[in-house]
């Protein structure tokens, strides 16, 4: 099975996505913002990063290369997504997932090892977590706020589509204490903490994140 | 202005120059008219002022760091050494590592977000020009006293610029230190340390070889900013009028720094430069001469072709614009198309602006007309050099004559009242706040960092070679004793890389200090390479390279002598490093190392108003021998947690160890006062699983290394004797100093 992950001009994290990929059993293949074609990938992951350097609004330009028009109608196909951070922040703007990230509430980047709690194992993403189990991976952004109108929020939550909520602290001031959420067909999943720095304690503060990356092999099977 | 040429400086010999208001003295500028045969035009003069101000030339430290080079210890690790843009070290399996420190002091308090982080981007940029792929970044930081309210306009923002540069590159933040001290109030230093990784066959020099290779300058547009940033800023003393000079601090763009990086490790990938250089302090006047003298010694450059931000720009601003994101490479024709091409995937700006010739002359034109026709070496190689005068300060006799007198410890409440203002010590307590705001995983290799001894990441994932790297200085020795002192921060440095379990391998430095000028200032320095020549000698770790920094002086109060000094450790295998700490109950705790009534420039004594007495003498000879006994027991699994005891001695040391992981310890000392607070050096404290002492006792009688066991871990109090610290109380006073101070 293989998985791009998306380099956009600024992206920090494509290499390690592209390591959690490996280690969680799919081969990861390495997509170019300007590519023209998907090379034939079973899914899609958006790195974390500064692409575009944030300028303008975190995701807003990525959100235009040539290679996201491609995910776009990919996703619209049912093709599995997952957009960390950045990447998430880049689903946002390309109205692949609702609402928005904003500037953490204490203004500050904050990097942390942060509790999760996964509220949704239905998604593409997150089949191999057991519902509600808890999790501790990195976190790490300026703009990790998530925010979004009454009546979005109230959509997710009663159609069960925030798939993960930080458990403790509000790190950042996201409503609901929100840290991913999916798409109505729950293959797209955008997500603020970093699963892909935890997949070996030597590097991260667990290995718990490598579900996420392993959740994607199931949905491929069925 | 109209253009001066070279044809014009000939026929008038007699025009006035603002030679001085540049920064020139008068036998400096006659010595350029000599070399020239006459007067310099004013690129030239631009060129020479800037690339003979302090901080291009060392011109007065030059002299002293000679020893680095007379002194050197025989080393087969070194590949690269000083002068060029960094020195390069063998780790072994092919590997080669490229570090260095630089200060971008006086910039980061004038514009401390800017500052910090275009200090950030200038050694990445160093590391870089190497052929190495930069892996992680440093910041040894000191600011005037944690409460004062400029600290809190200047530490916010350098720290966010510190992490908004050096998060969007992608480079993990392993490590550093802060410090407060009244004398760095109005002379905040930010240091910054930057690591990079290649193969041997991928290192890069600064050379221009050649004749018809092409000058290649590719990076960001050159702007207006930073005009004279190294001469204005870093060579001149503060005065009142600090403000006035914000616009020559130069802006940072990460973004575009990010690119250069991916796009230059994509040119190096494909062999496409003879040589490289990034454009720094001095900006294309710097490069150019360094490539040039370097090579054969021939250039020709056509300034007009440099990309400009604003086109307003004068010849003479283009010389000096210390514009950001800059490189300048030099390439054979034949590999140009590919050049560009690769330049063009990643949208980077790119000009050929001149070419090497067979001559010995750096020749610039602008529009056809020569402006520029000088001897490169003379520019950046060969420029003036003080035998500053130096002397004892009268300070040194009065301060070392005195007796420290400092409170006693008599009962529980005293141990616990000492022990928990150490723990809330801005210099001592948790520092989450800072190092929270900077990315320590990206590139998911980092292996250790804040609050460990040291830094750690893995280089290669399949071999699991790992590199570490500490940084560490102790201002209030070297101020006591600036010889000694240089030697005990060399000894901290490379004790905090062995604890972990790596093995010591060379020394970079950042060198601190006040004004030149002043002949007490000049001693100290003077004193402070010596013992620091004198150290590496000694303990066999060759100084790669470093930076030195003067000026860091507000009228007549210089900031303490600060040698920052960095050591880089290569472990075998990352997997079985030691860590610093304890997550178990039931380890047995020992001291290695002798404790004696070492007060003198401890932050008790600090904490106390205190800075007299006598600085420890470094028993480097014993010093070895405890690396040796660390490496040993670590190759045999013997300990499970290893913590170097320096600033705050045995109270400090316990309170990071039982916080790390939230396991107490119970303690049993003799005198108490002496052995909880005294900084007495080359101490570690280790746990062992019980049972094991008898080996750990046999390892330090191999080595002739006291041991001394301090207690059992395991609890959720720190028990010191008949004082109980609730772990809870202890994290209270560690954890809410900075988020009191800062927000």
């Amino acid at each position: 099975m293989r998985i791009g992950v998306i380099t956009f001009p600024g992206t920090l994290d494509d290499r390690d996505a592209a390591r959690a990929v490996n280690v969680g059993g799919a081969e990861a293949v390495a997509l170019w913002h300007a590519d023209a074609d998907l090379k034939k990938v079973d899914a899609v992951i958006l790195p974390g990063g500064f692409s575009y350097g944030d300028y303008l609004r975190c995701g807003a330009i990525s959100r235009f290369a040539p290679v996201m028009k491609l995910v776009i109608e990919a996703a619209g196909k049912g093709m599995p997504v997952l957009g960390i951070c950045n990447g998430f922040q880049v689903l946002c703007e390309s109205h692949l997932l609702p609402g928005a990230l904003t500037r953490n509430s204490d203004l500050h980047f904050l990097c942390r090892d942060q509790e999760i709690e996964i509220t949704n194992n239905t998604t593409a993403w997150t089949t191999s977590f057991a519902e509600g189990e808890r999790i501790t991976i990195p976190l790490k952004n300026g703009e990790g706020s998530f925010q979004c109108d009454d009546q979005t929020l109230a959509r997710l939550e009663n159609e069960g589509r925030v798939i993960a909520r930080y458990v403790g602290v509000n790190p950042n001031g996201s409503r609901n204490l929100i840290a991913g959420i999916t798409n109505e067909r729950g293959n797209v999943v955008g997500l603020m903490p970093h699963p892909e720095h935890a997949i070996d304690p030597l590097t991260g503060p667990s290995a718990q994140g490598l579900g996420f990356f392993t959740s994607i092999l199931n949905a491929m099977v069925k | 202005m109209s253009l001066d040429t070279v044809a014009i400086a000939q026929s008038t010999p007699e025009n006035k120059q603002p030679f001085a208001e540049l920064g020139l003295k008068p036998d400096e500028y006659a010595r350029i008219k000599e070399i020239l045969g006459r007067r310099p035009t004013s690129s030239e003069l631009a060129m020479y002022s800037v690339m003979w101000s302090e901080h291009c030339s060392y011109k007065s430290s030059k002299v002293h760091l000679k020893q680095f080079g007379d002194k050197a210890p025989i080393s087969d690790a070194l590949l690269v050494g000083i002068g060029e843009n960094a020195g390069v070290v063998d780790v072994g399996q092919g590997y080669a590592v490229t570090f260095k420190i630089e200060s971008h002091n006086h910039p980061s308090f004038v514009e401390p977000y800017q500052g910090a982080a275009t200090g950030i981007g200038g050694i990445v940029r160093d590391i870089l020009t190497m052929g190495a792929r930069p892996i992680a970044v440093m910041d040894p930081l000191r600011f005037g006293p944690a409460n004062a309210p400029d600290t809190r306009r200047v530490l916010p923002g350098i720290v966010a610029g510190i992490g908004g540069y050096g998060n969007c590159l992608g480079l993990p933040n392993i490590g550093g230190e802060i410090v407060f001290d009244e004398t760095y109030a109005g002379n905040p230093l930010v240091n910054a340390l930057c690591v990079g990784v290649m193969k041997h066959s991928d290192i890069k020099l600064a050379k221009a070889a050649g004749a018809g290779n092409l000058v290649v300058l590719f990076g960001a547009k050159t702007g207006g900013d930073g005009i004279g940033g190294v001469s204005v800023l870093a060579s001149e003393t503060f005065g009142a009028g600090g403000s006035t000079k914000r616009p020559s601090v130069q802006v940072g763009d990460p973004f575009v720094e990010k690119i250069l990086i991916e796009c230059s490790l994509e040119i190096f990938a494909e062999d496409l430069v003879v040589g490289i250089q990034d454009l720094g302090g001095a900006g294309l006047s710097c490069a150019t001469s360094e490539l040039a003298s370097g090579g054969s010694g021939g250039m020709k450059v056509a300034l007009d072709k440099v990309p400009l931000r604003d086109p307003s720009l004068s010849p003479e601003e283009i010389l000096m614009s210390e514009s950001q994101e800059r490189m300048c490479a030099i390439v054979e024709p034949q590999k140009l198309q590919r050049f560009l091409e690769i330049c063009k995937k990643w949208d980077v700006t790119v000009t050929a602006i001149g070419e090497v010739t067979d001559g010995e002359r750096l020749e610039i034109t602008w529009n056809g007309e020569v402006i520029v026709d000088v001897p490169p070496r003379t520019v950046a190689h060969e420029g003036p050099v003080y035998n500053r005068p130096l002397a004892q300060p009268a300070y040194i006799d009065e301060v070392n004559k005195q007796k420290i007198t400092l409170p006693i410890l008599n009962s529980a409440s005293d141990i616990k009242a000492a022990v928990l203002k150490l723990a809330g010590a801005p210099n001592l307590a948790d520092k989450s706040w800072v190092t929270s705001q900077y990315d320590k995983y990206v590139q998911g290799n980092t292996i250790q960092s804040q609050p460990d001894d040291s830094g750690m990441v893995r280089i290669d994932e399949s071999t699991h070679l790992g590199v570490a790297i500490s940084t560490d200085a102790n201002a209030n020795w070297s101020y006591l004793n600036p010889y000694q002192g240089a030697k005990l921060a060399l000894a901290e440095a490379a004790r905090n890389i062995a604890t972990a379990g790596a093995r010591p391998l060379a020394v970079t430095n950042c060198l601190n200090f006040g004004s030149p000028e002043d002949p007490g200032v000049m001693w100290q320095f003077a004193e402070t390479v010596r013992g620091l020549a004198d150290g590496c000698l000694e303990m066999g770790l060759p100084v790669t390279g470093g930076n030195v920094s003067f000026y860091n002086q507000t009228g007549p109060v210089a900031i303490l002598p600060t040698p920052v000094i960095g050591v880089l450790g290569v472990i075998q295998d990352v997997r079985t490093r030691t860590p610093m700490s304890f997550n178990v109950a039931g380890l047995d705790l020992y001291l290695l190392g002798d404790t004696y009534e070492d007060f003198a420039g401890s932050e008790w004594a600090f904490l106390n108003g205190e800075r007299v007495g006598q600085t420890p003498t470094a028993d480097l000879a014993r010093e070895i021998r405890l690396i040796e006994l660390l490496l040993e027991g670590h190759a045999d699994g013997l300990f499970k947690a290893a913590h170097d005891l320096s600033q705050g001695g045995l109270s400090a040391g316990l309170t990071e160890m039982v916080l790390r992981y939230f396991v107490g310890a119970t303690i049993t000392l003799g005198n108490v006062g002496i052995e909880l607070l005294s900084e007495s050096p080359g101490r570690v404290v280790v746990a062992v699983n019980a049972g094991t002492s008898q080996a750990l006792s046999q390892l330090a009688t191999k080595y002739s290394i006291t041991l001394s066991k301090l207690g059992t871990t395991g609890g959720d109090s720190l028990i010191i004797n008949d004082c109980i610290i609730p772990l809870s109380e202890l994290r209270t006073a560690h954890t809410s100093t900075f988020p009191t101070l800062f927000g």
